[in-house]
């Protein structure tokens, strides 16, 4: 071609534009034929939920022992921020009476008095903060886990507004200077968008347990489907008296705690 | 007609120099936040909102107050407010705009600000608040211009002006009774979560949103040819007199509720403003300003004499404003949040990179405004 004008440049560079899209796609979909499904170890559930067994727990290292929160924190790449303005945290202690605020008394039993409790996103029923998001980067999964997309989050912080529980954190700095050692299999947050326990989601879909769970010595958290009778999670709820933080609100915290 | 903002004497341009260097420096802090992160500003992950979205807030009020004057004239032929619908409508679209900007500084994540219209959300009532806002925005602007270019060309203004003005009236009342439900919709955040927030805050948008206007309109007086008319004035501090009555009176019911019953979690949010909670106390003066700055109003305003004169009015408007201002761009949204979810207080002052960006934001507001009442006053001279 000699000369080639305005007019036909574009028709020919559009057509360009096509056939790389087809290509592209073509190729997708050969891949997808390739790569078609070895048996997924994944573990699947209908309502996933936690059992903590308290006097397990201050067992392990009388109220020492750290072993669930520095696993959780590491592999997740949360960042160790000593400022507790802002603090990014996933699963912590607060004592008795902060987590149970309604149950306060003047008189409470010697061996619950300050004694510090886990606590973590309780993964309502009815989650206000994805009620709230208005991006929808927070949601409720069909297993009952309440998910984050952090790379849809605004940081508008409407769900930290919402949790009852404070649950949530926000990355008021750039989070990666600050964490002790990187994790490269999870991803890191970038500044601005809030974050919370995912239930180890990443975990379950591998066939594995929370890695909490998988951290106590003392095997004081317990993981399992509530859906499911025969579950652990159940068998526990059905002999033990177990209390919830603030069910007074309707929202359906599916953490448990064994006193 | 917009050249008419570009024809102003020497007063005119060092006010408008003045408004763009308030607007760079606050430009230059939010680079620093955008750099840094919200770590510059005062909010935490207990109080994790501040500033910002307490101004938005009380914004919202000063933008729907504007139907104060617009339903009077348009719905019950109150001759008298003629003249200056065309000053409410621009005062709604300035504080629009700085409402939205205060969105925007807010977030944590400004440059993914179209995830709300990209993935809308019915269910957020943040997204509704978004829309809301735009729509009215859009609303005042169109008609706020066509009604001024009318009036210039001495017609009447076009026939699909007046539904678009009708509209505008629920619309009004729609932007603030959202804002509300942000707050009043929460689980565990006892201060908030009461049937009465949406009320409260119409009432008291309807105090401090006429004050703001007489104030302004009284400006335009002793600095144009444009004499608003002692009526329009009158009647406006009548508005202000029933609105900042029902707003106390509103405050005082959520009082009683908490105090007579008694219930904790009713109690702590009014206890920490008022009198400070397990030793925290960093609002206690401001909210008590709030408290003399409004009774003093409500005196001045009460009183006919004092109402009806002009340099009074003005001193009851300013207390009005500066009053509501406390009480509701500062202490209802920072107390929502004390105390946390623990039952510890975590308290909340600005800091000054936080206060200098809002100061940039309320000075593009006020840069907006002069711009468009510029315009207004200039075209009222013309056509006297």
């Amino acid at each position: 071609m000699s000369k080639m004008d305005r007019r036909s440049f574009l028709r020919f560079g559009g057509l360009c534009v096509l056939g790389l899209g087809v290509l592209s796609g073509a190729e997708v979909l050969a891949e997808k034929q390739l790569k078609a499904a070895p048996a997924s170890p994944a573990l699947v559930g209908k309502k996933w939920a936690m059992v903590i067994d308290m006097k397990k727990c201050w067992e392990a290292g009388k109220g020492e022992c750290r072993d669930c929160i520095l696993a959780c924190h590491r592999a997740h790449n949360v960042p160790d921020i000593a400022n507790p303005k802002e603090e990014v945290k996933w699963i912590w202690t607060e004592p008795y009476e902060e987590v149970f605020l309604d149950q306060k008394q003047e008189y409470t039993a010697e061996g619950i008095q300050g004694k510090p409790f886990l606590v973590l996103c309780n993964h309502c029923d009815n989650p206000p903060c994805a009620r709230v998001c208005p991006t929808k980067a927070t949601f409720k999964r069909e297993d009952g886990i309440v998910m984050m997309d952090y790379h849809r989050c605004i940081g508008c912080r409407f769900c930290m507004a919402a949790c009852p529980f404070g649950a949530r954190s926000f990355n008021f700095r750039d989070p990666r200077p600050l964490l002790p050692k990187l994790n490269p299999d999870f991803p890191t947050r970038e500044m601005g968008v809030v974050e919370k326990c995912n239930f180890c989601a990443e975990r379950l879909e591998a066939g594995a347990l929370p890695l909490c769970v998988e951290a106590c010595r003392q095997g004081a958290l317990v993981f399992g489907d509530l859906e499911d009778g025969n579950s652990e999670v159940r068998t526990i709820l059905r002999s033990r008296f177990t209390m919830r933080r603030r069910p007074e609100l309707g929202t359906g915290p599916n953490v448990y705690y064994a006193i | 007609m917009l050249e008419k903002a570009l024809m102003g004497g020497k007063r005119y341009w060092s006010w408008l120099i003045l408004l763009l260097a308030m607007m760079s420096v606050g430009f230059r802090f939010y680079l620093l936040q955008l750099n840094q992160g919200l770590t510059i500003t005062g909010m935490s992950r207990d109080v994790s909102w501040g500033l910002y979205i307490a101004q938005f807030t009380f914004l919202v009020g000063v933008a729907a107050s504007a139907v104060m004057v617009v339903l009077p004239y348009y719905l019950h032929n109150v001759k008298a407010f003629g003249q200056i619908t065309i000053f409410g409508e621009f005062l709604a679209v300035s504080s629009v705009i700085m409402c939205l900007l205060f969105v925007i500084v807010d977030l944590g994540k400004p440059m993914r600000l179209l995830n709300m219209l990209l993935y809308p959300t019915p269910n957020s009532i943040l997204f509704w608040d978004v829309i809301v806002l735009s729509g009215y925005l859009l609303l005042n602007i169109v008609i706020g211009w066509n009604v001024l270019e009318a009036e210039r060309k001495a017609v009447s203004p076009p026939d699909w002006v007046k539904p678009l003005v009708y509209v505008s009236i629920p619309w009004a009342v729609s932007i603030h009774t959202v804002t509300a439900f942000i707050y009043s919709g929460l689980p565990g955040r006892d201060y908030w979560l009461t049937a009465l927030m949406a009320a409260r805050f119409l009432a008291s948008a309807f105090a401090c949103g006429p004050a703001l206007l007489i104030l302004l309109l009284l400006i335009i007086k002793t600095l144009s040819k444009f004499d608003p008319g002692r009526e329009a004035i009158q009647k406006l501090a009548q508005i202000v007199t029933y609105a900042m009555v029902i707003s106390l009176f509103f405050v005082g019911l959520e009082f009683f509720t908490a105090f007579y019953s008694q219930v904790p979690g009713h109690m702590h949010s009014l206890a920490y403003l008022f009198a400070g909670l397990d030793g925290h106390g960093k609002l206690i003066p401001f909210m008590w300003a709030f408290a003399f700055l409004a009774i003093g109003a409500l005196i001045l305003l009460l009183n006919p004499r004092t109402r009806q004169q002009e340099s009074t009015l003005k001193v009851a408007c300013g207390a009005v404003f500066a009053s509501l201002w406390l009480e509701k761009g500062l202490g209802l949204v920072v107390a929502g949040f004390i105390p946390n979810a623990f039952g510890e207080v975590a308290e909340y002052l600005p800091t000054a990179p936080e206060i200098l960006i809002a100061l940039g934001i309320w000075a593009t507001g006020a840069l907006i405004l002069t711009v468009l009442y510029k315009v207004a006053v200039s075209v009222k001279e013309e056509v006297a």
